[in-house]
């Protein structure tokens, strides 16, 4: 279990820039669930993210991971059991280092950084494989460098590096919103396989209303430091697209923008 | 002029130290290390008073070695622990290593003719005896030189060479891969000034002296022939960075003999040293903002 307990984050505290987003937010996510994240900007969903990832600090409150804190843990130390995607395809991968270099990096995460060989010829073919599967014609680029490749190509790597190892938690920052319809169907499918298939407890922020309903089986919308949508299970499988829209134009009103 | 040649291929080579280590900063970790100034004196520093101590001349360029990754520790731990910022956390070390230097050396020294340096010492002598002594220097710098390139290369292709090109590329991938970015950045750093400082070890052999304001400009050099190496090779990607790096380093260094043999007093050297820097920064086209890596 993934818990956020009260946690307060002020940004520029004791400023006139002052600004409380979150005061005593608390959310419980269960091992194995997929939570969709929706909310307008500045409505708390990256910083959700940072908090959990230690990208960012908090005033108060706790971070717990199985009922054990992790705030005191740094950002890299946290990244043990988590990966994350980010909007921006080059986030996710080394543009000037080759493919293959990338994937034997990931491939090698939770293991030391030794003076063994960095890319080992042995699992090239499962990569291959694996790439295979994305049906992007990525398997014949393994020595072409990261940064040549398309966006939607980075990130479906960026994913797939992200998930290689063992790993309990997976965070998904807007990770389609920059990617044309048509990539960000296939990442947002390749996504969908990767959690069902590792049973990860996955957290995605998006834009996309319509992922939001239709993948994941927890929905959350957020305002202003607040969950004022969460549902999941059955109720969230009844939540249509139409509701959804109708509640976030409500909010956003509200909101003045 | 196949002495001027012969002198300016020992100078590109001896000084193609100092490249490899802003190669490593400054191409492959993103960060403009200007340590170099210091740590290369440094390293010269340490070796005229081992030298003139009668310590073993080989065992010297160990020592060097040493000191400079200490230096290099120094600016990483500014940088990633007091949270310096990299441009200042190296001018800190520069300006410090600076005393530091005069300590170490007492005053500017010079090494007496009847010590052994490395290009005289018994081993070299067993080897290369029936060699002039500018040919034995060529042959040792040439040695040291691509011993430093293929085990550079060597590192490079290892995990942890891959986390050290990984972490100027993307630090944040670093981070996704539960690994302390900072730790990456000082290794580099260590590697690099370690180096820069062997470098000085090997000018202070050829040159059998130490002065304190050696170091002035050494970044600007090293800087330009990591540029005109890269810039020269970087359609050719068969060609491994180092290589580029040495290249580099040897046609900067051919520039300034001719500047030098066409009659420009030696005072104006680092004019045209910054000088030539500034061409070719135009020339190539990248104004120092991009860098392509390894």
């Amino acid at each position: 279990m993934l818990e956020v307990r009260e946690v307060t984050k002020i940004y520029n505290p004791g400023s006139v820039m002052e600004q409380c987003l979150f005061d005593k937010f608390s959310l419980s996510v269960a091992d194995g669930q997929f939570v969709s994240i929706v909310g307008s900007n500045g409505s708390g969903k990256t910083s959700l993210l940072n908090i959990i990832c230690g990208s960012i600090a908090v005033e108060s409150g706790d971070v717990l991971v199985g009922g054990e804190s992790i705030l005191r843990k740094k950002d890299f130390q946290r990244y043990a059991t988590m990966g994350r995607v980010y909007q921006n395809p080059s986030m996710g991968t080394c543009p000037n280092l080759t493919m293959l270099e990338n994937l034997s990096l990931a491939d090698n995460k939770g293991k030391s950084f030794g003076f063994g060989r960095g890319v080992n010829k042995r699992r090239i073919d499962r990569y291959r494989a694996e790439l295979e599967g994305l049906g992007l014609g990525l398997e014949d680029k393994l020595n072409v460098k990261m940064g040549s490749l398309s966006g939607g190509q980075r990130q479906a790597v960026a994913l797939l590096m992200a998930t290689m190892t063992p790993l309990r938690f997976l965070i998904l920052d807007e990770h389609t919103a920059a990617l044309d319809p048509k990539t960000a169907e296939v990442i947002m499918l390749l996504t969908d396989k990767i959690v069902r298939e590792k049973r990860l407890t996955a957290m995605m922020v998006t834009h996309n209303l319509r992922y939001a309903v239709e993948y994941g089986d927890r929905l959350l919308m957020m305002d202003r430091g607040q969950a004022v949508l969460d549902r999941a299970g059955a109720e969230k499988e009844q939540t249509s697209m139409e509701e959804l829209l109708t509640f976030f134009n409500k909010i956003s009103a509200q909101c003045g923008s | 002029m196949t002495d001027l040649i012969v002198g300016t291929l020992i100078q590109g080579l001896i000084y193609a130290l100092i490249s490899f280590g802003v190669y490593i900063t400054y191409s492959i970790l993103d960060f403009p290390d200007l340590s170099v100034d210091g740590s290369f004196p440094l390293g010269a520093a340490v070796t005229a008073v081992l030298l003139t101590r009668g310590v073993n001349p080989y065992l010297t360029l160990l020592a060097a070695l040493a000191v400079g990754a200490l230096a290099g520790l120094f600016t990483g731990f500014i940088h990633v622990k007091l949270h310096v910022r990299d441009l200042l956390a190296g001018i800190i070390t520069m300006t410090a290593l600076f005393s530091i230097n005069l300590q170490i050396a007492g005053s500017n020294l010079t090494v007496e003719r009847s010590v052994d340096t490395i290009f005289t010492a018994g081993p070299t002598m067993a080897l290369l005896g029936g060699l002039s002594l500018t040919h034995r220097k060529l042959i040792v710098a040439l040695v040291v030189v691509l011993l430093v390139k293929f085990l550079m290369d060597a590192f490079f292709a290892t995990k942890a060479g891959l986390l050290l090109r990984a972490v100027g590329d993307n630090a944040a991938l670093v981070t996704s891969l539960a690994k302390d970015r900072g730790n990456v950045k000082l290794q580099g750093l260590v590697l690099s000034n370690a180096l820069v400082a062997l470098g000085g070890a090997l000018v202070c052999h050829e040159t059998r002296s130490f002065s304190a304001t050696m170091g002035t400009g050494q970044v600007v050099f090293g800087l330009a022939s990591v540029i005109i190496g890269v810039a020269l090779f970087h359609r050719l990607s068969f060609v491994k960075g180092t290589t580029a790096v040495i290249v580099g380093s040897i046609l900067y260094k051919l520039c300034i003999a001719l500047a030098l043999s066409l009659g420009l007093p030696p005072n104006m050297m680092k004019l045209i040293t910054a000088v030539l820097f500034l061409l070719v920064l135009v020339a190539s086209g990248r104004k120092g903002e991009e860098i392509i890596h390894a």
